[in-house]
């Protein structure tokens, strides 16, 4: 597959639903610091959704 | 060996034409050791045909000669070869070439053999006609040799960016997470610290194609990869393996045609940025001359 969702944050829970795995953070804060925690392991791109989600996708 | 002399200088005319063309690209191929015995003996065995060609005709061997044609059609698999050796170099690139620009390589490569091929054969031809002149038709040839390898290159040379655009440098803007240039939306940048790095060191370059034919010149996806390749190895780039919001991107505005370079280089130098862009080949795969084809002059 040539782009992949491999994980969301959100501090919304009724944002995100689906199959990639979801992170929920409690705040701005950790919604980033867990963005590019996540992107770092995975060599990935993190993707602001503008709506209090990020996705991380490879490309 | 009556002709000693002829074989000498044209072979070695071949040789140093072949090394003369592989000089002129130390940027599209690092130049190791290696690579360059390989390409100077194929250039010395290109040489040597193009020297025995005229002493065979001569003596009225024409079965020699065939063969000698069936030899340097061998050379086709110089662009196999070169063709595996980057194709299998790609995975170890940060910024990749791209097939159509390993194509392009493979086929000035195999190209320059037959070039040096016909230099040997010209000093041949030189050196036989004039072999009443004694000493003297070494000199004479040696000239016809360096004037034809000079010809011949030039005549190769193909377009840079430069020759079919205008390369402006622009702002990187920034709504929200959108990277910006122009009006074109290039990329998501999520994190706020990768958004401070494209704004701190990050550069962008429109590049607006000077007519029709530059413009369906410039849409192919493979000159797309060769301008981020070239450019990145030209100034190199600000990121590590996996850091994926710092390739070079290369966008097409689909509305003028322009094309929109957006990196972050090692060092923030605009003049460089901009020098390298133009110095981009274009890719002999990629030229398109729509007009010259009827519809494409309705089009226009």
């Amino acid at each position: 597959m040539d782009k992949q969702i491999l994980a969301v944050i959100t501090v919304d829970r009724d944002k995100v639903g689906g199959g990639a795995p979801i992170f929920y953070a409690q705040d701005e804060e950790e919604l980033l610091d867990t963005a590019v925690l996540i992107s770092r392991i995975f060599g990935a791109a993190a993707h602001d959704l503008h709506n209090g989600v990020f996705v991380i996708v490879k490309h | 060996m009556k002709y000693l002399i002829t074989l000498v200088v044209a072979t070695s005319a071949g040789f140093l034409a072949r090394l003369y063309m592989l000089r002129r690209d130390y940027r599209q191929y690092p130049s190791y050791p290696q690579g360059w015995a390989i390409h100077l003996f194929l250039g010395f065995i290109g040489g040597s045909i193009g020297a025995v060609i005229v002493p065979a005709i001569l003596e009225g061997d024409y079965s020699a000669v065939s063969f000698l044609l069936l030899a340097a059609s061998q050379f086709r698999e110089v662009r196999n070869v070169e063709r595996q050796t980057l194709g299998a170099m790609e995975a170890t690139e940060m910024v990749k070439r791209g097939t159509a620009y390993i194509e392009g390589i493979a086929r000035v490569f195999e190209a320059r053999n037959y070039l040096a091929i016909w230099v040997a054969l010209s000093v041949a031809a030189v050196s036989e006609l004039l072999a009443s002149l004694g000493y003297w038709r070494v000199v004479i040839s040696t000239l016809v040799g360096a004037l034809m390898a000079l010809v011949l290159v030039q005549l190769m040379q193909g377009d840079r960016i430069d020759d079919i655009a205008t390369v402006e440098l622009v702002e990187v803007k920034f709504d929200g997470a959108l990277a910006i240039i122009g009006e074109t939306v290039m990329m998501n940048v999520g994190l706020p610290q990768s958004r401070q790095v494209y704004q701190e060191r990050g550069l962008a370059a429109i590049i607006s194609p000077n007519g029709p034919d530059a413009k369906a010149t410039l849409a192919n996806l493979g000159q797309m990869q060769a301008i981020a390749h070239d450019v990145s190895s030209m100034i190199g780039v600000f990121m590590d393996v996996g850091e994926q919001e710092f390739i070079p991107m290369v966008r097409r505005n689909p509305s003028t045609g322009s094309l929109h370079v957006l990196m972050v280089p090692s060092e923030r130098d605009e003049e460089a940025f901009l020098t390298a862009i133009r110095r981009v080949p274009v890719l002999e795969g990629a030229i398109r001359k729509p007009l010259t084809s009827v519809a494409g002059k309705m089009v226009d």
